[in-house]
């Protein structure tokens, strides 16, 4: 019965491109605007219909045969249950809010019809991948939406640096699809399918819990998640992703694509628990990259690098779930970040066009007056990262997170959650006060021009801000059926105690932050400019030197190589006999001088030789 | 009969001799006329007189006078100009060499031979001559019909005074 | 006089030959060329009507007949060339036409 809506939300996003795309610039920023934004409601839409034809079962969908050799047929087939129609409402919802936001930001901007092509593009792909029923679907979703991913990066190419970000985003997100696919490999060569359902039943049969086969398949799975959610230690592209335009920065690279690997995670839940060695490696790397990225948004001046790194930490806050075997927390985390990131994008977006495309913190400020909207955008959307709690979203979702982690006894990840929400406090208050309030840094932010239209600017906003509070933990239904048990299920001793230390630890954070930057500031600029201080900084400001690491460990030897071999050996061995036949040819060249009678007696000479022969060979003559 | 072989042989020998080393245009011209008629002499001797007759008049007659209307028509002198290296020995030597070689090289396959053939003298008349040549040989008079036809069209398009090749030359150079 | 060994006859016509061919490779004025080309082709008629005579067989002279006709073709051609040689050069000198070199 519902068939017909999920095919129609994903075909609609791919109709939007494929207009877009043929029109080749023809129809106007407005038309191609209104056909985006449209594809991506209407999807919206159908995607609502189709929740509400759920049946409350999962159902299944084959579409066709993809490829048929032999025992291997994959199928354009889509496997609808709840967690599927969770991203999918997260993906079109979100997305059409975003995509009318774009309207306004991209207003004017060259190049619209390609902008929209490649987000209804991107909507398409990422459809696809929550929707696939086999791995090899889910892969062509992966690497479309890193496609548009690239593309978007790069949307404003006439700048070489932004190329150079997409390239980078790119690349190590490839990395990641590497491991991703020889993980595919390996599970179907293993376990013969690549239907996710067949894994899910055939892995535990044949697999050994904590057997080497498992390990091994959960540990590329995992490379393939930790490049596209941006996680230790392939996280390195996605602050250089904001190079893109902001309605790209939250869509892609906050809201949906990000989290796509803690959908992988999530979907392969079975793979995992027969590896719980690399489960639980999941929820260190998570801890390490929350810990890593809340500490470089310490010390980031650009607001959107302040997001990106946030957004970091806060995936990781969804990888510590699911090491803790918290499936359905990390979704839930997984919606409501999707919610207040967005909203905390946009918000910068508002901010980035009210103030002439300025996004560095030290230029801005004294903004709260003349940006009101944006302002209850960034409070809004700020409480509910730090958790405030009781009225945001933010706060049940990492609660949920925090108390299993609990439940599960395992008190290092605990700790580095609490400490993680601790510096959330810090460095959202730091965003907030540095952006709005204080002393004005530049004429472009003493006289913005504040966002009018009601539909493109204020309604995405308010609507992403009603979401961010308590309303958008509410619409969250709650995945249990469709996970394995989560530790903390059915246990309710030390919840509270938890609780306690969570909103302690929101209000050790915002009470610090409000300390140091509203009455110390002076004495915080002073550390931050000489001795200690000043390398913590630079070390945070450079998000602990991995740029600059893999770059001395990888690029360089890299280019070391290629430099080697461009000169190399094997090349000249190819040169040779071009250089034989060339001196033959000089050789040969100087015989054909021309002259008649040269010629001449060349050929005289040859019958002298053979006429010779002739006479001199005994009984030659007959 | 054998002295006017040997005697026309050396004749027909020196003219040619006389033919490559020299170096007025006319008077090699006449050389070679002098070495045609002497060779034509030989088929006397060996009892071939159509083809002596042939000689005398399709050779000496027909394609001499050619030469000769070419050397008056351009009006060629005496002219060792180009040929004044080839006077030093460093340049005829080795061609001299080569040719004689081959000349040892043919002299001493024949000499190997164990054919012992001799002619006597004996006519072969222009009737059998004919005969042979109108019965199994017609394909080739038809193809020798055919080369002189070629080498007459040959000949007027290549010779003419204004060739076409030249005014393209020209028309390119314009 | 028991009449001419054939080998004699055919010694005379290589004579010949072989003077025609030192002519053909010394001489750089296309006039001697082409009659040494001339003597060579002589010698070759020469040795066909020895053969003709020495077997008594009249298929040798009318070999000599294609000799000759042959010999005419080749005249008219190359007179006609060395009168365009000599109309573009103003010489006879063969190696002033060696533009074709490879």
């Amino acid at each position: 019965m519902m068939a017909p809506a999920v095919v129609l939300s994903f075909l609609l996003p791919l109709a939007g491109t494929l207009l877009l795309a043929l029109s080749a610039g023809r129809l106007g920023a407005r038309t191609s605007a209104t056909i985006g934004v449209a594809s991506v409601g209407l999807a919206a839409l159908a995607t609502a219909w189709a929740v509400t034809l759920y049946p409350g079962s999962p159902e299944n969908v084959t579409l066709w045969t993809w490829i048929a050799v032999g025992d291997f047929r994959p199928t354009i087939g889509l496997a609808v249950d709840g967690l599927a129609l969770m991203m999918m409402s997260v993906i079109t919802g979100v997305g059409f809010l975003i995509h009318l936001f774009a309207a306004w930001y991209m207003k004017g901007e060259a190049g619209i019809a390609r902008f929209y092509a490649w987000m209804n593009l991107f909507v398409f792909s990422m459809l696809l991948l929550v929707l696939g029923d086999n791995l090899l679907l889910l892969f062509l979703g992966w690497e479309g939406v890193g496609l548009c991913s690239y593309l978007l990066i790069g949307y404003y190419y006439h700048n070489s640096a932004n190329g150079q970000a997409a390239f980078k985003a790119f690349i190590v997100t490839r990395i990641g699809d590497v491991f991703l696919a020889l993980g595919l490999f390996l599970i179907f060569r293993e376990l013969g399918t690549l239907d996710i359902g067949e894994i899910l039943v055939r892995a535990p049969q044949l697999w050994q819990e904590g057997s080497t086969t498992a390990n091994i398949a959960a540990l590329l799975v995992l490379g393939g998640a930790l490049g596209k959610s941006a996680q230790v230690p392939l996280h390195t592209w996605l602050p250089d992703a904001m190079a893109g335009p902001t309605p790209v920065s939250a869509l892609i690279h906050a809201a949906t694509m990000v989290t796509a690997g803690v959908y992988l995670i999530a979907r392969l839940n079975g793979l995992f628990l027969l590896a719980p060695d690399v489960l639980l490696l999941v929820g260190v790397i998570g801890a390490v990259s929350m810990l890593l990225a809340a500490f470089a948004a310490l010390a980031q001046t650009d607001i959107k690098r302040v997001l990106a790194y946030s957004t970091m930490s806060q995936i990781g806050y969804m990888f510590l779930a699911l090491g803790v075997g918290a499936f359905d927390a990390a979704i839930f985390h997984l919606v409501t970040h999707a919610f207040f990131k967005a909203l905390l994008f946009l918000s910068a977006g508002a901010v980035i066009i009210s103030c002439h495309h300025e996004q560095d913190m030290a230029r801005l400020g004294g903004l709260w007056r003349r940006l009101p909207v944006a302002y209850g955008g960034f409070l809004v959307g700020g409480s509910a990262l730090v958790a405030l709690p009781l009225v945001t979203a933010g706060f049940y979702s990492k609660d949920e997170i925090l108390w299993q982690a609990m439940a599960a006894g395992n008190n290092g990840l605990l700790l580095a959650g609490l400490l993680g929400a601790v510096l959330t406090g810090i460095y959202t208050v730091r965003l907030i006060l540095g952006t709005f309030h204080g002393e004005a840094g530049s004429d472009h932010s003493r006289h913005p021009e504040p966002g009018t239209n009601l539909i493109t600017h204020h309604l995405p906003l308010v609507v992403l801000a009603i979401l961010s509070t308590f309303i958008g933990a509410w619409l969250y239904p709650g995945l249990d059926r469709l996970f394995p048990s989560a530790p903390g299920e059915g246990v309710e001793e030390g919840h509270t105690l938890l609780q306690v230390l969570a909103i302690g630890a929101v209000v050790a954070g915002l009470a610090l932050a409000g300390w140091l930057f509203m009455m110390r500031r002076e004495w915080l600029q002073r550390q931050a400019s000489h001795g200690t201080g000043r390398r913590l900084w630079s070390v945070w400001h450079h998000a602990w030197g991995f740029d600059g690491l893999f770059d001395r460990l990888l690029v360089r030897p890299w280019q070391l190589m290629v430099n080697l071999l461009r000169h190399d050996l094997v090349n000249l061995a190819m040169n040779l006999p071009a250089l034989i036949a060339r001196v033959l040819n000089a050789g040969l060249v100087r015989t054909q001088n021309g002259r008649m009678r040269s010629y001449a007696t060349v050929m005289v000479l040859g019958v002298t030789v053979i006429l010779a022969v002739l006479a001199l060979a005994p009984g030659g003559a007959a | 009969m054998e002295l006017a072989f040997y005697l026309s042989g050396l004749v027909a020998v020196l003219a040619t001799i006389g033919v490559i080393t020299g170096t007025s245009p006319i008077h090699a011209v006449v050389y070679l006329i002098v070495s045609l008629i002497a060779v034509a002499l030989v088929f006397f001797a060996l009892g071939a007189p159509f083809a002596g007759a042939l000689e005398i008049i399709v050779y000496a007659g027909a394609i001499m006078v050619l030469f000769v209307f070419v050397v008056m028509m351009l009006n060629l002198r005496s002219d060792t100009r180009g040929d004044q290296p080839w006077l030093h020995p460093r340049h005829w030597l080795g061609p001299s060499l080569l040719a004689l070689v081959l000349l040892g090289a043919l002299v001493a396959l024949l000499a190997q031979g164990s054919v012992d053939r001799v002619i006597e003298g004996e006519l072969l008349t222009a009737r059998s001559v004919a005969l042979t040549l109108f019965g199994p040989w017609l394909m080739v008079v038809e193809l020798s019909a055919i080369l002189l036809l070629a080498a007459l069209v040959t000949a007027s398009h290549v010779g003419r005074r204004n060739n076409p090749v030249q005014n393209r030359n020209r028309g390119g150079n314009q | 006089m028991n009449g001419i060994p054939m080998e004699h006859g055919l010694i005379l016509a290589s004579v010949l030959f072989s003077l025609g061919l030192a002519g053909l490779m010394l001489r750089r004025n296309m006039l001697f060329v082409l009659m040494s080309l001339e003597v060579m082709l002589n010698s070759a008629a020469l040795a066909f009507v020895v053969g003709s005579t020495a077997w008594n067989q009249p298929d040798g002279q009318a070999m000599f007949l294609l000799v000759i006709t042959l010999a005419a073709a080749e005249a008219s051609v190359g007179l006609a060339l060395m009168i365009q040689l000599y109309q573009r050069f103003h010489s006879l000198n063969l190696d002033a036409a060696s533009r074709m070199r490879g």
